[in-house]
């Protein structure tokens, strides 16, 4: 065992680490950026994911032919964890990098590829995955938006829902049924659908946050050209579950984790229970260093599965809890924030009176996104249960 | 960056399993709890030549001057196969403490005993309060010119029924702070004056004894280390122990895991192995989940005792807070699973749950720990 950091490896930490010193994300603080408006947001993630692309920081782990930098899996390890370290936002592009780019590289024709990959680090085409429909959400290949062979396109109709930055995006990755006569997992196909294109229309949902970052689409007689097909016709399963595959693994919860336990040690600080300074409260005491043993859990699970990596070894049980356990862990700190908050835990954004303006709250709403996108738990554990501990379907 | 066992490790957990696969079977484990002693002379004898019990003693005392990984390696199995007898307290308790504090003549005379498997050892710490910090020791040894008189009694001594030396931690100094005024002693079991009851407890497999001296005569040479300065000799000791414990726990986790996994699939009840109902299925998921954050948790905490680094203080309490907790629920959970047949005598899982419980209660609890982490997180 051991959990030094190589030479070079301490270099490209300590160049990226100056990078981020002298660089800053603009208009940007911390602190306030998850209650401040989401137009507001959002320019300041691609504002941001500009200034990194133009010095070569997006999507380091993508193939240098692609634009990235065909970083190491350490690299790509401490990529995060000085993203973390300086608190930078997020990107605009998200789902383009994690999961629209790398399964084009696995999946893309060479026309796609170059069409389509080289937009998305520099954020110049935006990305939403049309996955989930009103009918089929966990039980996504029932889906029944159909894609129908009309000369050099598809014409597509259906309907799409929480598609998340839908209204920002310029293209979709869309799974639509081909072959309604197959059955249900062979019959699907995986398609590039233009935005942008007559018949599209976007319905911005609310959240339980106040936030409208995901949507409702509807496609109306939406003609794609079959240039825009990714894999075979009628294999759009296989193509999916790989970039489900990218999406599971790119859920990272650690990194959500380690901040909102300091941030939940800081709210301690400032608090009363019965009358005694929270920090000395037993209860909280004991909440607290749990959560912290946990997150530590998670994160050795984490660098279990990347020995696995480096090692060349297929991964192992670790490598398939981290959304689960860190997704629920996450809920957990945010609903002990509320508890020790009292009825200041209730004030919301923009409360004079509160003692957080809101933040709490609003992270208690919004903490229950990551058990749900991406496979629920319950999605999540049928998958464990059947595929690591081999246990029968259902 | 590399969180994982060398080659050589893993041959030796495979050798390690395949010895007990062979040499413990549950139906051994059973006549050892019924054993007067739970000490297996024969399994010790042959655990010594394969040189488990010399895994942490230089090769000039007549160990094999192997690295603490290589014994958690060893152990993880152990707590597999639920290894009954007294290897922990020889090897991280009694053993340990002369390694860590004795003097050259303690070790000579000791450690290629151990290695060799002619002697069993035990520490005799805790007392009446049940604690495992440095308060909890207030037994008296009075000097005595440069002697030392002991008078007074330690509970939950491991194994010491069957221990020729202990290592007795007493208090030979008022204290300014409860870390001040420790002494550890070595003592031999026979002396006169020590008198050793077997304790029921409920892991039958490793037995626990309370032990009273009455004017129990030592002389100054019976010192490990400087009078009064014990408390750091006991708490690397503790530390130590304590990561290889959870280590035991990581694999006795496991193995009812597994064996809940397997049932699970077997047992058909409405047509169906009851593993395909989800209710069962993620019953078993969140079982494996705990399982491997305490491995995680616990190879860490290993490694900063390996390592002897400063992180052991915060890692080793988070292994074993965590730990406590893993064992006692996936153990029980694994019963829920078997359904009645999992509440008989008859069937194994008990066994695991008992040594989870055991377990949970030694070297502290869970919440014990978790304070012990809240003090090293700045709150």
């Amino acid at each position: 065992m051991d959990f030094d950091y190589s030479p070079q490896e301490e270099m490209f930490r300590q160049e990226l680490r100056s990078w981020l010193e002298a660089n800053p994300a603009d208009n940007y603080d911390a602190d306030t950026f998850e209650i401040i408006d989401q137009e507001d947001r959002f320019q300041i993630k691609f504002d941001w994911q500009k200034k990194l692309h133009g010095a070569g920081w997006v999507g380091i782990h993508w193939p240098q032919e692609y634009g990235g930098r065909g970083a190491t899996i350490m690299e790509q390890t401490i990529y995060q964890q000085e993203m973390a370290r300086a608190r930078a936002p997020g990107l605009a592009n998200p789902l383009g990098i994690s999961l629209v780019g790398p399964t084009l590289m696995h999946w893309g024709t060479e026309e796609q590829k170059e069409r389509f990959v080289p937009k998305i680090l520099s954020a110049d085409e935006l990305w939403c995955q049309g996955y989930s429909e009103p009918g089929s959400g966990s039980d996504l290949a029932s889906l029944q938006t159909r894609a129908v062979d009309d000369g050099d396109d598809f014409v597509v109709n259906g309907q799409k829902v929480w598609t998340s930055f839908a209204h920002k995006a310029d293209y979709c990755i869309l799974v639509a049924r081909t072959d309604p006569d197959a059955p249900k997992h062979k019959g699907l196909s995986y398609l590039l659908v233009d935005m942008h294109a007559p018949g599209v229309t976007v319905r911005p949902l609310v959240q339980i946050s106040g936030d409208a970052e995901f949507n409702e689409v509807f496609f109306e007689d939406v003609r794609v050209p079959k240039a825009h097909l990714v894999g075979e016709r009628n294999n759009g399963w296989q193509v999916a579950i790989t970039t489900l595959m990218f999406e599971r693994a790119n859920f990272g919860m650690v990194y959500n984790l380690e901040p909102m336990l300091d941030k939940l040690k800081a709210c301690v600080k400032d608090l009363e229970v019965n009358g005694q300074p929270a920090a000395d409260d037993p209860e909280v005491r004991q909440q607290l260093a749990a959560f912290h043993v946990e997150t530590q859990a998670l994160k050795f699970n984490g660098y279990r599965q990347l020995t696995q990596q480096l090692r060349g070894n297929p991964p192992g049980p670790e490598g398939s809890i981290s959304k689960l356990a860190g997704s629920e862990l996450y809920i957990r700190m945010a609903h002990f924030a509320m508890e020790l908050l009292g009825p200041y835990s209730q004030c919301a954004l923009g409360e004079t009176q509160g003692i957080d303006n809101g933040f709490w709250a609003r992270r208690a709403l919004g903490s229950r996104l990551y058990t749900i996108a991406g496979g629920t738990s319950e999605i999540m554990r049928n998958i464990v249960g059947e595929r690591v501990l081999r246990l029968p379907k259902g | 960056m590399d969180f994982g066992f060398s080659e050589d490790q893993e041959l030796l957990r495979d050798s390690a399993r395949k010895f007990l696969d062979a040499e413990c079977p549950t139906t051994f484990v059973r006549k050892m709890m019924e054993d007067d002693s739970a000490h297996a002379t024969e399994l010790w004898k042959k655990a010594a030549e394969l040189g488990w019990m010399g895994i942490l003693i230089p090769e000039e005392n007549g160990g094999i001057g192997g690295s603490f990984l290589d014994l958690v390696v060893v152990m993880e199995e152990m707590g597999r196969s639920l290894m009954p007898g007294p290897f922990l307290a020889t090897v991280l308790l009694g053993s340990a403490a002369v390694l860590a504090g004795g003097s050259d003549e303690q070790k000579d005379a000791i450690l290629p005993k151990v290695a060799a498997g002619e002697w069993v050892m035990t520490l005799a710490q805790a007392e009446k309060s049940g604690r495992y910090d440095a308060g909890g020791i207030g037994m008296p040894a009075t000097a005595r010119g440069g002697d030392f008189v002991l008078s007074g009694e330690k509970l939950f001594v491991p194994d010491a029924h069957v221990a020729d030396q202990m290592v007795v931690a007493a208090r030979t100094g008022s204290p300014g702070a409860p870390e001040d005024g420790i002494t550890l002693f070595l003592v031999d079991a026979k002396s006169p004056g020590v008198e050793i009851t077997q304790l029921k407890t409920v892991d039958m497999t490793r037995r626990q004894c309370h032990v009273a001296f009455q004017d129990v005569a030592l002389a100054g040479s019976q010192v490990i280390g400087e009078v009064g300065q014990g408390w750091p000799i006991l708490k690397r000791v503790l530390n130590q122990a304590t990561a290889g414990l959870c280590t035991e726990m990581v694999g006795t986790g496991q193995q009812a895991l597994d064996m809940a996994v397997e049932y699970a699939k077997e047992r058909v009840q409405f047509g169906k192995p009851i593993g395909s109902f989800q209710a069962v299925k993620h019953k078993c998921v969140d079982m494996m989940v705990q399982v491997e954050n305490a491995r995680s948790l616990t190879y860490y905490a290993a490694w900063t005792v390996d390592e002897n680094v400063d992180e052991a203080s915060q890692a080793v309490p988070m292994a074993k807070a965590y730990c406590s907790d893993m064992c006692k629920t996936v153990t029980s959970e694994a019963i829920q699973v078997h359904g009645g047949i999992g509440f008989t005598w008859e069937h194994d899982m008990h066994l695991f749950y008992r040594r989870g419980l055991a377990s949970e209660a030694a070297f502290g609890s869970a919440p014990t720990h978790r304070e012990v982490v809240a003090q090293t997180l700045d709150l």
